[in-house]
Parts: structure tokens; sequence; C-alpha cells
């Protein structure tokens, strides 16, 4: 299974405004430090099915660390 | 097979910002970059960037820049769109910058309905100095400067950029919105995209006046910030569009200045 949202470690600074935002919950902050010493927001691979892809979490990230991934739609 | 949905726009640059952890500067300089991506104007935008935080914009925004000097912004802007009209030209400025120190250059350059477009970043403090009362900082909010609260009848009320400049017959478009939620961002994001409208269609004059959070200095967590923003910046500067100039997609403004009647003279 696809990633639906991926963090650019590096660029987060562990403020949390994804993690207020998430309506389903998953986002938390990572154990290990990334290089600046910010602990980097993070979802598990296990909470990755449970993400629904709005958005929201990227459009309140102020460093824009989030990218967010669709899975595209099979025609039937 | 999945596709990306959301990414970092093309106007910005891929250098990390130096604006604190949860500070709103960097969601705004987002929608700006979204607006310049989407209109597909990168090539032939000109930002201005004032003094404060914001100071440093030039590293992050993927277009040509100027550094302007503090609060002179919409000056130095009228000047490079009166030089080069076909390029979008905006300003991205602080409350300590447009509505302090530089309230002179922002009333005439509204006044005289310069077609520039002005990013008007308001968190009631002056951030990059240390938190330093600022002319938006609300009555009884503690500042370095207001120990104790701002006091009326020391240091004044809080000024509403947004509702004094909407009374000038110059701007096309002009309005106040919020980051404190993703609702309110995306609201943000279609304020900015009418604003560079307004400029593209040679209106006029448009301001996006942005309530942001200074988490650092109100001294808070980022997403305490954010909850302070609404409780209490919200009743002060209240949300919506001050001015807009028919034939901007959209709902017309409900208020619009009469224009003044030409003298005649022979």
């Amino acid at each position: 299974m696809d990633k639906k949202v991926s963090f650019d470690e590096e660029r987060c600074k562990g403020c949390e405004l994804c993690i207020e935002a998430c309506p389903k919950g998953i986002i938390h902050l990572a154990d290990h430090f990334n290089s600046k010493g910010f602990h980097p927001a993070a979802v598990t691979d296990e909470e990755q099915a449970k993400c629904t892809t709005c958005l929201l979490c990227a459009r309140m990230c102020p460093d824009t660390v989030i990218e967010i991934f669709r899975p595209e739609r099979v025609a039937r | 097979m999945s596709v990306k949905v959301f990414e970092r726009p093309k106007a910005l640059s891929s250098v990390i910002f130096h604006y604190c952890p949860g500070c709103t500067h960097g969601i705004i300089h987002r929608l700006v970059a979204e607006a310049i991506d989407e209109f597909g104007v990168q090539g032939k935008t000109i930002g201005v960037a004032s003094v404060g935080c914001s100071v440093l914009a030039y590293n992050y925004f993927n277009v040509d820049f100027q550094q302007a000097a503090h609060g002179r912004a919409p000056a130095v802007a009228t000047g490079i769109k009166r030089c080069l009209p076909d390029r979008t030209v905006f300003t991205y400025q602080g409350d300590g910058d447009l509505a302090s120190i530089g309230t002179a250059e922002i009333v005439h350059a509204a006044m005289r309905g310069e077609n520039i477009t002005v990013i008007f970043v308001n968190n009631a403090i002056y951030g990059m100095t240390g938190g330093q009362m600022a002319p938006t900082t609300l009555l009884g909010q503690n500042t370095t400067t207001s120990p104790g609260g701002r006091k009326p009848e020391r240091a004044g009320r809080p000024i509403r950029m947004s509702e004094m400049l909407s009374q000038l017959e110059g701007p096309a478009y002009i309005a106040r919105v919020s980051t404190h939620n993703a609702a309110q961002v995306a609201r943000a994001k279609q304020a900015v995209k009418k604003a560079f409208q307004a400029q593209v269609d040679k209106k006029g004059f448009s301001m996006v006046e942005v309530l942001s959070t200074c988490p650092t200095n109100w001294g808070m967590t980022p997403n305490e910030a954010l909850k302070w923003l609404e409780e209490n910046m919200l009743p002060v500067y209240p949300l919506g569009e001050f001015k807009t100039e028919p034939g901007l997609p959209g709902p017309s403004a409900a208020k619009t200045t009469v224009p003044t009647r030409e003298v005649k003279t022979d």
C-alpha cells in the first residue's frame, strides 16, 4: 500500500499544528530528532490506511512539510 | 498508483523558513506562492519585502524581490509597477511595518489606487524586535512595552487598517481573513487570489489583511496561539470583505464607497 501522507522531516519544527488539524488523530511527533533538534511529525505505517487525504494537515503546516498522495480512482 | 494532490508550490524556493515553530507566516507564504503558481506569473512577479520577521521573504519566494526601507514597501512597489506595468507586483508587510511606520505610504498608495497587491500580516505585536506593542495590539494585551496590558488612555486603541482603507475610493479589493484553522486558511487563499485578480484586471489597489499568530512573543504554544487569535482577535478584527470592485469574482461587498464627483473647472 502506498503512503498517503509523507513528511519532509528536515523541514519540520514540531509545532504540532498538523496534529490539532487532523480529524483522524493519526499524526504524532516521532521519538527521534531531525538535524535541527526538533521531533518531526509522523504517521505510522499502520495508521497511513486511516488517512482520508483531506489535506487539513497540509493546509495548516507552516513549513510545507507535508505532501499528500491520493489513490487514483479506477473506472469500473 | 496514487496521485500527488498537495505539494510545495513552485513559487517557493527550497530554503527552510527561519520563522519560529508554528508561526503562520509560513502558511501565508504558501498561499501567496500558490496564487502566483495558479496565475502562472512566476516569471514576471516582483515582490517587495518589508522590515520585520518577513524581511527575509526574498530568500523564500522564487520570484524577483526588492527589499524596501521600513514601512516604505507600497512606495517602492508603486515605482516598480509604474515602470514595469506588465509585472505582478506585491508587497508583504507586517503590522509593525504597515500600520505603524508605514501608515503614510499605505494610505497614499491606496488613495492613488496604485495597481499593486498588499499582503498585510497582522499579529498584534512586533515579532522580530522582541514583542513590543504595535498599533494593532489589543487593549489589555501584555507586551514588553505594555506590561500590565495596553491601556487606551496611554496608548490609544487598536487600529483597523482594512476598515480605514476601505473608506478610500482608490482600493479595488480589501478583505480581512484569518489563519486560525484549515477552513479559514482555505478562505484566505480565495481572498489572496481575488486580490491578485484585481491587479491582473487592472482594477487598482488590493489588500488582504491576514490575522496571524506570534507564539514566541505571545508566550504560548502554537496551538494555544491559534485559539487566542480566535477568541481575542476576531472580536476586534472582524473577518470579511470590506471593499470589492464590481466585476471581481465572488459575492460583491456590502459596502462600496460613493465616488466623489469631479469638479468642473472652466
